[in-house]
C-alpha cells in the first residue's frame, strides 16, 4: 500500500520502488522496502499492534525504535519481536499479535482490564500465599492469562554463530553524536567500529538533517547496522547482537552514544493506541513517510513536542491543539501560531478518551479525543471539561539517557535536580558517554563534545596521553520535574510493560517497599523487557513524592545487561561438544564397539551391540583369562620427566618411593593431596638415570600434570616435565598368549620371563615402531603395556590384532577391564575411592613409603594416622543367587549407614558375586557378615572375603 | 570477558586460564600438624591486593599475577623467576 505515503524527501529509509507484502493477524498488508513491520502497519491504518501484559489493554505504538516493549509481535515461532525494529523483508513469516484470545482488536481476554481496581500491585504475592500450595495451582492459570508471546517449539530457529571483532574504539549508537565521535576517533588514527541498532546510521539526523548537516560516517569508520549492544563487560568486551550472530567485540575504548529515551507524559489513558511519543511521530513522518494520524493533539513539556507539532503540520496533519506545560513562550510557539495552530501554555493532558462504540467499551480501541487541564501549583491540574477530538495524541515528557552500557562498566547514574534527569558520574577511563546519553541535546554542543570524546577515546586506545574528561553535565531545559497528571479514576500509566499506574507505585511505597531496588522488585516497575527505559524517571518521581523526598533521595536501580530483550538462541549459539579420539578410534568402530564417555574421550565399553552386552563382556573376559585380549589405554595420562633432579622430584611428590628406583624397572605410584587423600595412581617407569615415564589415571591426567608443573614452578628443580597424553597412544595386551603374540612383532627386547620380568620397562620396537614396553599386572594376567607415538597407534594395534588372530586375541573394553580388575581387587581411583579416602582406609597403606621424609600429603597423613579409622575398604562376596548391588548401595550397620558398595559384579572366574565396599572397621575382618540395602529397599547379606578374588598368589601375572 | 596478560603468551581471554589461588608459603615437611592444617585448610580470602598463582592452560604455563580482589583488576603479572627476583618465596 503505497498510497497515502508522504512525498520525498519524506521516507528517508524507504525504497519506494519495491513493495513487500506480509501477513499480520491473517490479513495481507503491503509495505515498502525499508519499512519496519510497525511503520508498514501504521501506514496501512492498523492501530492495535499488541495487548498489554496485565490488563490486556490494546496498544499501538509508543515509541519507534525506542526499545520500548509496547509493540511486541510473534514472528512465526519466535515470540516477543519488536515490530518497530523488525525490518520488512521478502519471505517474512506470518506476523501475529500476542497475548490475546481471538484477535488483537477483539481480545476475549479483555475483561481482565475491567478488574484492574481489584488487582493492586503485589496482588499475587499477597493473595495466593495461603493456604500452602495454592500458588502452585493458581500460577499456571495466571501464566496462561498474562504474558507475552509463545515460543514455537517446533518452529525453525536460527543457527547462531559467534563473531569475534576487535577494534581500538567501539562506538555504540549511530546518531549524530556517535558519528561525530567515530569520525574524530578514526581521524585520530584509531580503528573504529560504529554499531547502529536501526537499518541505517544517522539517528536523529535522519529526522532533522538541517540540525546535523555532517552526520555521515567517514570512510575510515566500519559501520555495522542492525547491531544492538546488549552489555559492556570487563576489559571492554561488548556483547553485540548482529542479526543471527552474537558478536563479542573487544574494544580498547567504548563510546556510549546510545541517545536518550523520550518519556511519556503520565496521564489517564496515555496508553491508548494513537497516543505516541513525539519521537515516534517524527520517525514515522521523516523515515517512513507515514502520516501518523489525520488530526492530532500535541502535549509537551519541551521544545521537542513543538518541533513534532511543526512536522505534523508540515506533513498535512491537522493540529487540534498544542498544550505546553511551560508558561514562557519561544520562537517555536510563534512559528506554530504563524501556522495557525492553537497553542495553550501552562496546560497539560488530563485524560485521553476513546469512544469506539460498544465494542470499544468492551475491547478497548484507539484514541478519539483528549481533555486538557490547566496546571496548578504543586503538580495539581484543573480539568478544562472540554474534549478535543483527534485520532492522534503526540506527547513529549522529556528525556531519560540510555546510559546502561556505561553503567555496566561501573558508571553511576543519579538524579540531577538542575536538569530534572539522570546524569552519569564515575565513568571508567575506557568509557566515554556522548550526546543525549550524556544529557546533551543542543546540536552544536552535541557534535563538538562528541568530537572531543572521540579524539580522547582514540588517544586512550592508542596509549597516548589523555586529559581526564569530566563527567558530562546534562543540559537543563529539556525535561520537566513533574510531567505527571494524576487522575481520580487512575489508569495513568507510567510503566507500559507491566501496566503500572501512579496508584501502584504509591501503594508499593505504602506497603513499605520504598527503596528503589525493593520498589522495583515488588511493583515490577522496570522489570519488563524495556527495563524501565520509559518508566524509571516517572517511577522515581512518584515514589519520591510519596515519601516526601526529593528524587535524588531515592536513587535509580542498578543497570545490568542485557540492554533490551535478548534472544536465548543467540546466547546458546551452535551446539559445540569438543571430543577427543584415540589413535585407534577407527579400529574400535570397525569392530563394533559400544562406547562410553570418559571425560572428553569416547572409550569402547565393550565390542558388540548394546543388547548383547552381557555376552560380549563375558567373552572378552574369557579371552583375557584363556587366550589374550587387547585394550586401548591411550586415555591414560602420560607424563615424561627428564633431568638430573627427576628422581628426587618424583620422590618429593609421590607417596610411593622412587628415589632409588632402578633403571629399567617400573613401580606402582600413588599420589595424595595435601590433606592426605588419595588423588591419583599409575606406574612410574625409570627409562634411564635421568629419564622417567609416569602414567596417570584418565580422569586425573591433566590435574596431575598441572600439580607437577606447579610444584616445580615453586621448587625450581632441574627437571623438564612434558605432557605426552595426547602425543602417545597406548595399549595393553594381556593373557597367557600375550607373550607369544608379542614375540613375533618385537625387536630389540628379550621377552623371556627371566629377561623381561614383571614390572620391568623396556625400550624397543613393536611392528617396526619405536615403543616403550611396561610389563604390568593391569588386569591380573601376564600382560604388557605398549606406548608409542600416537601416529603409529593404529598401525601397531592392527599389527597386533593380525598377529593375535591365530591365538584367539580379542579386543576388550572398559567393562571387561573393570571386572578383570575387580577380580584382582585392584582399587580404581575415583571409583573405589572418593575425595576423602586415605591410603589406610583403602587398604593401601603398603604403598606409602614408611621411611620417606617428604611427599605431598605426608604431614596430613601423619596427623590422620593417629586417629582411629572411620571406614575400611574390603572385598566381599555374596550368594550367587542374589541381586548384584549397584554402585553406591548402602551398607547398613544397625539402623545407620555404615558404608557403601563401590564396585560389584558377577564373576565366573571368581565363582559368584564379588565386590568392594566401605564398611565400619569393626566389620572389616575376613568372614564378617554385613547387610547391604538395595535401591528397592530390599536387604541382602554379604560377607567380607579375602582378596584378590582370583589368582590370590598372583602367579598368572608374574609368570 | 576479562583479559589476563600472560608473561609468556601476552593478553588472552580469561577462559584460557585457571587460577591457582593466592600464594601461600608451603610449610617445611616437619613444620607440624597445626602449621600444615593452617596451610591446607585456612584461606585469607582477602579483600585487597593479592598475589596469585595463575596457569595458562593451553601452554601449561604457571605464573604470578597481582590482583585487586575488590575490583577484580589484574594489576600486573610476572614470570615465577621475576617474582622470585622481587623476593617472592614459595
Amino acid at each position: 500500500m503505497t498510497t497515502g505515503r508522504l512525498p520525498p524527501p519524506y521516507g528517508r529509509l524507504l525504497d519506494r520502488a519495491r513493495t513487500i507484502p506480509f501477513e499480520f493477524e491473517g490479513a495481507r498488508i503491503e509495505g515498502l522496502a525499508g519499512d519496519t513491520v510497525a511503520s508498514a502497519l501504521w501506514a496501512a491504518g492498523t492501530r492495535v499492534l499488541a495487548r498489554s501484559f496485565k490488563y490486556r489493554r490494546p496498544r499501538g505504538l509508543l515509541g519507534h525504535g525506542a526499545f520500548d516493549a509496547t509493540s511486541y509481535v510473534q514472528r512465526g515461532a519466535e515470540p516477543n519481536v519488536a515490530a518497530d525494529r523488525l525490518l520488512l523483508v521478502d519471505g517474512l513469516p506470518a506476523i501475529e499479535g500476542q497475548n490475546r484470545i481471538g484477535s488483537l482488536t477483539r481480545d476475549r481476554g479483555a475483561w481482565i482490564g475491567h478488574l484492574g481496581r481489584f488487582l493492586p500491585v503485589g496482588f499475587y504475592y499477597r493473595t495466593f500465599f495461603r493456604p500452602a500450595g495454592s500458588w502452585d495451582r493458581i500460577e499456571p492459570a495466571i501464566r496462561r492469562r498474562a504474558g507475552l508471546g509463545i515460543l514455537g517449539k517446533d518452529g525453525h530457529h536460527a543457527e547462531c554463530e559467534k563473531v569475534h571483532l576487535f577494534c581500538d574504539v567501539a562506538v555504540v549508537g549511530g546518531g549524530p553524536a556517535g558519528i561525530a565521535a567515530a569520525n574524530a576517533a578514526a581521524a585520530a588514527g584509531a580503528e573504529v567500529i560504529l554499531f547502529e541498532a536501526m537499518a541505517r546510521a544517522g539517528g536523529f539526523a535522519l529526522v532533522d538533517p538541517a540540525a546535523f548537516p555532517d552526520a555521515l560516517p567517514a570512510d575510515g569508520v566500519r559501520v555495522m547496522t542492525g547491531a544492538i549492544a546488549q552489555g559492556l563487560f570487563e576489559d571492554g568486551m561488548l556483547a553485540v547482537e548482529l542479526g543471527d550472530r552474537h558478536g563479542r567485540v573487544r574494544a580498547r575504548c567504548v563510546v556510549v552514544a546510545t541517545g536518550a529515551a523520550e518519556q511519556p507524559i503520565v496521564f489517564r489513558n496515555n496508553d491508548l493506541p494513537g497516543v505516541m511519543l513525539a519521537s515516534a511521530a517524527r520517525a514515522l513522518i521523516h523515515l517512513y513517510a507515514v502520516r501518523p494520524g489525520t488530526r492530532a493533539a500535541v502535549v509537551t513539556v519541551n521544545d521537542h513536542g513543538l518541533a513534532a507539532a511543526l512536522d505534523l503540520h508540515a506533513a498535512g496533519v491537522e493540529i487540534a491543539i498544542v498544550a505546553d506545560a511551560r508558561t514562557a513562550t519561544n520562537i517555536l510557539h510563534e512559528r506554530l501560531a504563524e501556522a495557525g495552530v492553537t497553542v495553550r501554555l501552562g496546560t497539560v493532558p488530563y485524560e485521553a478518551v476513546q469512544s469506539n462504540g460498544l465494542a470499544g467499551l468492551y475491547y478497548g480501541g484507539p484514541v478519539t479525543g483528549i481533555e486538557l487541564a490547566t496546571k496548578g501549583a504543586h503538580g495539581t491540574a484543573r480539568p478544562e471539561g472540554a474534549l478535543h477530538v483527534c485520532d492522534l495524541v503526540v506527547m513529549s515528557g522529556g528525556w531519560s539517557p540510555l546510559a546502561a552500557l556505561a553503567c555496566h562498566a561501573g558508571a553511576r547514574l543519579a538524579y540531577d535536580a538542575d536538569a530534572d534527569t539522570f546524569a552519569l558520574s564515575d565513568i571508567p577511563g575506557h568509557v566515554f558517554a556522548v550526546g543525549a546519553a550524556a544529557g546533551l541535546h543542543t546540536p552544536t554542543l552535541v557534535v563538538e563534545d562528541a568530537r572531543e570524546a572521540g579524539h580522547a577515546a582514540a588517544d586512550a586506545a592508542l596509549g597516548r596521553s589523555v586529559l581526564a574528561r569530566a563527567s558530562p553535565e546534562p543540559e537543563p531545559g529539556f525535561n520537566h520535574p513533574w510531567p505527571i497528571v494524576p487522575h481520580p479514576k487512575g489508569k495513568e500509566f507510567l510503566e507500559f510493560d507491566e501496566d503500572l499506574t501512579i496508584a501502584d507505585i504509591e501503594n508499593a511505597v505504602a506497603d513499605g517497599f520504598d527503596h528503589g531496588e525493593l520498589l522495583k522488585r515488588y511493583s515490577t516497575a522496570g522489570m519488563g523487557p524495556s527495563q524501565g527505559k520509559q518508566a524509571a524517571l516517572a517511577v522515581l518521581r512518584v515514589a519520591a513524592r510519596a515519601r516526601r523526598l526529593a528524587p535524588e533521595g531515592i536513587g535509580p536501580t542498578t543497570s545490568r545487561p542485557p540492554f533490551t530483550a535478548e534472544r536465548i538462541d543467540l546466547l546458546a549459539g551452535r551446539a559445540f561438544h569438543p571430543a577427543r579420539a584415540t589413535a585407534m578410534q577407527l579400529q574400535h568402530r570397525a569392530y563394533g564397539a559400544t562406547t562410553m564417555v570418559a571425560g572428553l574421550w569416547q572409550r569402547p565399553a565393550f565390542y558388540g551391540a548394546p543388547a548383547d552386552a552381557e555376552r560380549a563382556i563375558a567373552a572378552e573376559v574369557m579371552a583375557v583369562h584363556e587366550a589374550t585380549g587387547m585394550i586401548d589405554v591411550s586415555t591414560l595420562g602420560k607424563i615424561e620427566l627428564r633431568g638430573p633432579d627427576a628422581a628426587a622430584f618424583l620422590d618429593r611428590i609421590y607417596a610411593t618411593p622412587h628415589a632409588k628406583q632402578p633403571v629399567g624397572r617400573g613401580r606402582y605410584c600413588l599420589l595424595l593431596d595435601e590433606a592426605g587423600n588419595i588423588a591419583d595412581d599409575g606406574v612410574i617407569g625409570r627409562l634411564a638415570e635421568t629419564h622417567f615415564y609416569v602414567t596417570a589415571t584418565t580422569g586425573q591426567a591433566d590435574a596431575t600434570y598441572r600439580l607437577l608443573t606447579w610444584l616445580n614452578a615453586q621448587w625450581g628443580m632441574d627437571v623438564d616435565i612434558t605432557n605426552l597424553t595426547g602425543a602417545f597412544a597406548a595399549l595393553n595386551i594381556a593373557g597367557p598368549a600375550s607373550r607369544t603374540v608379542l614375540a613375533g612383532l618385537v625387536e630389540d627386547v628379550d621377552l623371556a620371563p627371566g629377561a623381561f620380568k614383571y614390572m620391568d620397562v623396556r625400550h624397543g620396537r613393536v611392528a617396526g615402531v619405536a615403543a616403550r614396553l611396561l610389563r604390568v599386572g593391569f588386569v591380573g594376567e601376564l600382560g604388557y603395556e605398549i606406548h608409542m607415538p600416537a601416529a603409529y597407534g593404529q598401525a601397531v594395534w592392527t599389527a597386533l590384532a593380525d598377529a593375535g588372530r591365530a591365538h584367539g586375541l580379542r579386543p576388550f573394553g572398559v567393562e571387561a577391564q573393570r571386572l578383570l580388575r575387580l577380580q584382582k581387587a585392584h582399587v580404581i581411583i575415583g571409583q573405589d575411592t572418593d575425595g576423602l579416602t586415605t591410603p589406610a582406609e583403602a587398604n593401601m597403606g603398603w604403598a606409602v613409603g614408611k621411611t620417606k621424609t617428604s611427599f605431598v600429603g605426608r604431614a596430613a597423613l601423619a596427623v590422620r594416622g593417629t586417629r582411629p579409622l572411620q571406614r575400611v575398604l574390603v572385598g566381599f562376596r555374596m550368594d550367587a543367587s542374589a541381586t548384584v548391588p549397584p554402585e553406591a548401595s548402602l551398607v547398613i550397620e544397625g539402623d545407620a549407614i555404615g558404608g557403601r558398595v563401590t564396585s560389584a559384579a558377577r564373576s565366573a572366574a571368581a565363582g559368584g558375586i564379588i565386590g568392594l565396599a566401605f564398611v565400619p572397621p569393626s566389620r572389616a575382618a575376613e568372614g564378617s557378615p554385613f547387610a547391604i540395602r538395595l535401591p528397592s529397599g530390599a536387604m541382602v547379606g554379604a560377607e567380607v572375603a579375602p582378596t584378590p578374588f582370583y589368582d590370590p598368589g598372583n602367579t598368572r601375572q608374574e609368570r | 570477558m576479562k583479559i589476563m596478560t600472560c608473561p609468556l603468551n601476552g593478553p588472552r581471554p580469561i577462559t584460557e586460564f585457571a587460577c591457582g589461588g593466592p600464594i601461600k608459603e608451603r610449610p617445611a615437611d616437619d613444620a607440624g600438624g597445626a602449621r600444615w592444617a593452617e596451610y591446607v585448610f585456612i584461606e585469607d580470602n582477602a579483600a585487597g591486593i593479592v598475589l596469585e598463582w595463575w596457569y595458562h592452560v593451553p601452554t601449561a604455563f604457571w605464573f604470578v599475577a597481582e590482583r585487586d580482589t575488590r575490583t577484580d583488576t589484574v594489576i600486573r603479572s610476572m614470570t615465577v623467576a621475576a617474582w622470585k627476583e622481587r623476593g617472592g618465596r614459595p
